[in-house]
Order: C-alpha cells, then structure tokens, then sequence
C-alpha cells in the first residue's frame, strides 16, 4: 500500500528570518521512540536525540545519520585549533541564508550570536541577506559560504584570497568550507522532510 | 581479503599523503574518517534495502553533472559504464544532466515578507521518452534529486507524495534524501579543498 505524506496545516508559520528558537515538524512518519531498537539508538549516537521527530526520522537509515552526526560534531565542535566556533556557525548561518532554510538558520544564528556576542551584526545578516555589510573579516566568510553554496560552485581563488586577507589560516579556511558545506547537506534535510513551526 | 579504501574527498580533492591539505585534514580526523562513513554507508550499504545499487550511482551522477563537476560525474558513473545494462542508463544520464542544467539556490519562500526574494527558474522533468526507459521511480528519484539541488525551498510535502505515489516507502525516501544531500556537501568540500590546495602548492612554490 501507497505510504501517505503528513501534511500538518502550521497555523502562523515562521515566514521571516529569525533567531527565536522556532520548532520544526515532519512530513513523513518518524520511528515510534519504543519501536527504536540498539541499531536505532547507536544511529542517533545521543541517547536524548531519540525525543526529536527530525532524528526519529532521520534514523530509519542509521548508519548514515550515525556518521552524519559525527562529522557535523567535529566540524563545529572541535575547536582546540582552527576557527573560532562563532565563525563556523556563521558559515553555516550563511549558508542557510543562502540556500532559504529558516529553521536552519533560527539554530545556527543563535549560537553564532551566543558565540560571538555580535547579536546586531547576525540579525543584519538575517534581515538584509548576504550582503549584509558585517565588517571585513565577516563578509570574507558570508562571501565564501555564499559561493560554495551555489550551484554549481561559485567558490574562487579570490574567496581564498580574501579569507587570508582577513587573518584566516589554510585550517580556519578549511574549517570555513566545511562550516558551509556541511550545511549544503542539512539545509536539504530540513527543507524537504519538513516545516518550521512557531516559538511557543 | 579486506580491499583498502581510498578516501574519496582526498582522492576527488586530489589529496596525497603528506601534503599539506592532508596535515590540515589530519587536523580534522573526525570529519576525514565519518565522512567517508557517511559514503560507504550510502553507497556501499550493508543492505540496499529500498534502493539498488544502480539507483544510488545514477542519482549520485545525475546530481554531480547538475554541479557541473565531471570529475566527481564520472566516479559515480564509471560502476554504471562497466556493465552492458548499465551503458543505456548512462546515456539517458547524460540527456538528463543537460536538459536540467541551471543556477541555483532559486526557488519561493512562505508568503511574507521574504516573497520579494523569490527566484523563478528551471521546473525539470524528466522527458518522456527518457520516463518510458527510466521508469516511475527512477524518474521521480531524478525530479526530486533537481528539487533538493537546486530549489530546495520549493520543497513540500506534495513532492515527497509524488515520490510515494512512484513506488517510494518513507525509508526509501530517507535514504534517497540523505543521498542527494550528501553529495551536495561532498562536492563542495571537494571544490573548496582542492581549490584551497592548489593556491597552497602555488604558494610554497
């Protein structure tokens, strides 16, 4: 028999840009949590991921979400050495911006904003778009995540040029493609399982 | 016999050990070692379960040629171009690549404010004839894969019924979805690291 898709009927959806912390619902059935079995569990690597509907679906293929998951935790999370974390969630901002994931963009722009304390210049980010002016050494990196995210790739030796202008290091640049890149693949997850639903 | 796997990224990258990308990347042994997790689990699965093989290469190469990146088309494809049976579905490949070319990210957003930054473009299907020989779910597989490509905003549930209607479970769906998505991120550490690894060899030179 033909599996339907979930059509959820948001009321006040988020249609702006935000850093409110908005939720997202799916459009296809998430595993039950007591139907999650060891092979589910070690897919979802945090036992606590198993409360979220995005990773309850997500892990009807759990070998993928399981190493998904941790290539995205050493992208932005280890930062003994490399770009400062504000800076990697803010390639990932831009490339949400970029692509049109709102919810997406709700996550990556509250932590890049925790972050750096630069709340103002990532709400402009959100509010213009990516050419929001945010000094040199950040529209290097919007500018960057922006043409990484084109399809095809718009990504130049002038982008390389300019990260090192602003200071960036060959492993921050790294860290900066991989910030954006990465989000090529959630923005995808994101956009077409599901939707954003408002703060409560 | 254990065969030893290259890593992709540093073989598409053009990567060679001890180079100085492969110090940056050691630097990084997580990302290096799970993303190339992340494309044995896809395209060498322990079960296909709901997608074939051949489904995963001719989807993975559809979505390469749509980044106009021919390096990375020709490594999914050349599994397919080894067998007979495989040669026809290349063909239609490259048809299909061509006929779906354009520049992205387009696409609508939710009514509101940001309507003004809606982008028209390229709505691809797959010709007719091409259905006829691709099949329903392999079709359906293609106009998705050049949703999520290119207007992923456009995305909705009504799309992902279309592909339930062409013979898709959900599992089938979310594997199809991380596929596509995957490759989109492979490509782009591919382009920006091997880009970023020619200007360091131009500069120690």
């Amino acid at each position: 028999m033909t599996e339907l898709a979930i059509i959820p009927g948001v009321e006040n959806p988020p249609v702006t840009f935000t850093q409110a912390e908005i939720g997202w619902t799916p459009w296809l059935q998430p595993l039950a949590e007591d139907d999650l079995t060891e092979r589910h569990l070690h897919g979802l690597v945090e036992a606590a991921r198993a409360k979220s509907p995005y990773f309850r679906l997500l892990v009807r293929n759990p070998e993928v979400l399981g190493a998904r998951t941790k290539t995205d935790k050493d992208i932005f999370y280890n930062t003994r050495t490399g770009l400062p974390r504000a800076e990697r969630e803010l390639a990932a901002t831009a490339a949400s911006r970029s692509n049109g994931c709102i919810f997406c963009a709700s996550v990556h722009s509250r932590f890049a904003s925790h972050h750096s304390k630069r709340g103002d210049d990532v709400q402009k980010l959100l509010d213009e778009g990516v050419g929001a002016d945010l000094g040199e050494r950040w529209n290097a990196i919007v500018a960057a995540s922006v043409a990484l995210t084109a399809t095809p790739p718009a990504f130049g030796d002038e982008h390389i040029a300019r990260l090192a202008a602003a200071g960036l290091e060959e492993l921050e640049i790294a860290d900066v493609i991989h910030g954006a890149a990465f989000f090529n693949w959630a923005n995808r997850l994101m956009l077409s399982l599901g939707e954003p639903t408002p703060a409560n | 016999m254990t065969q030893v796997q290259p890593d992709i990224i540093d073989l598409l990258a053009g990567i060679t050990p001890g180079s100085n990308l492969d110090r940056i990347r050691a630097q990084r042994p997580e990302t290096r070692e799970q993303a190339q997790q992340s494309y044995l689990a896809l395209f060498q699965p322990r079960t296909v379960d709901e997608v074939s093989l051949v489904e995963r290469q001719a989807i993975a190469g559809f979505v390469a040629g749509l980044h106009r990146q021919p390096d990375i088309y020709e490594f999914y494809v050349n599994p397919l171009e080894e067998g007979a049976a495989g040669r026809w579905l290349v063909e239609i490949l490259k048809a299909e690549i061509g006929a779906g070319q354009a520049t992205g990210p387009y696409g609508n957003y939710p009514e509101g404010p940001l309507s003004g930054e809606n982008k028209a473009g390229l709505l691809y299907r797959v010709s007719e004839t091409n259905r006829d020989v691709l099949g329903e779910k392999l079709s359906a597989a293609f106009e998705h894969a050049h949703l999520l490509v290119f207007r992923l905003r456009d995305a909705s549930p009504q799309a992902l019924q279309v592909l339930l209607d062409a013979g898709w479970t959900t599992d089938g769906i979310v594997t199809l979805s991380q596929l596509v998505s995957f490759v989109a991120f492979q490509i782009r550490v591919i382009a920006g690291l091997s880009l970023l690894s020619a200007v360091s060899k131009r500069a120690a030179a």
